[in-house]
């Protein structure tokens, strides 16, 4: 499947791009981070730290057992600080 | 009841042009840019445009079920906010101020840690910082 990967914020820096086009097999959004963080060094060091980043699959929050068959878009940030 | 995600300023007065009309207790909570250190020039706030949006508008939405909200309204800028200008702002109207008051302090809690913007800091001397997210404000979250 391909998915829309977006990046935020110091995510988006490590990386560099703020989204990528990424052709996957992965079902959750745990199996999608291993293959991203074994891609290069830059997405290594964006997901060295899960405890400090937070997801979205097609614009809802997410965790890292949330399925990922059949959406578009899944996005990558660290924790919000709105407000 | 409605949000608004923008760049520029907002007029509180505006924003509370025909608000909450028949209500009996309207708060109103303002967001401002402060410098507590004597360092800062700036904020930068980045968001999920795709998003930010959607999850306000929910969050609005909760509230006024939860509190019996008559009204509700948001505004959250994002871009470049220099020191002293107004981030944000949630308006709550609801028969009593209990209410009102309840769910405005809700709202803050829900935009503060899961509404998808994110701060970055800019010094006087142009270095630039992200704003870690605070344990406090993601502790507040399970008052909810």
């Amino acid at each position: 499947m391909t998915f829309d990967v977006l990046y935020f914020a110091w995510l988006r820096e490590r990386i560099g791009e703020p989204s990528e086009r990424i052709e996957s097999s992965a079902r959750t959004v745990g199996q999608l981070v291993a293959e991203l963080a074994a891609k290069d060094d830059w997405h290594a060091a964006a997901f060295a730290d899960m405890s400090a980043v937070r997801c979205a699959v097609d614009q809802e929050l997410a965790d890292m057992d949330t399925s990922i068959e059949g959406a578009r878009e899944i996005a990558f940030f660290p924790p919000m600080t709105g407000g | 009841m409605s949000a608004l995600v923008q760049p520029g300023p907002f007029q509180p007065e505006q924003v509370l042009r025909d608000f909450g009309v028949g209500a009996g207790a309207i708060v109103t909570f303002t967001g401002v840019v402060r410098d507590d250190g004597g360092n800062l020039a700036a904020l930068e706030i980045e968001h999920y445009p795709a998003m930010t949006q959607s999850s306000l508008t929910a969050y609005g939405h909760e509230a006024a079920k939860r509190f019996q909200l008559s009204d509700w309204r948001i505004v959250h800028r994002h871009g470049r906010l220099e020191v002293g200008e107004q981030i944000m702002m949630v308006a709550t109207a609801a028969r009593h101020r209990h209410a009102a008051f309840q769910a405005a302090d809700y709202l803050m809690d829900w935009l503060k840690s899961r509404a998808p913007f994110w701060k970055r800091e800019i010094s006087r001397d142009g270095s630039t910082r992200w704003v870690d997210a605070r344990d406090s404000d993601e502790h507040a979250l399970s008052r909810w």
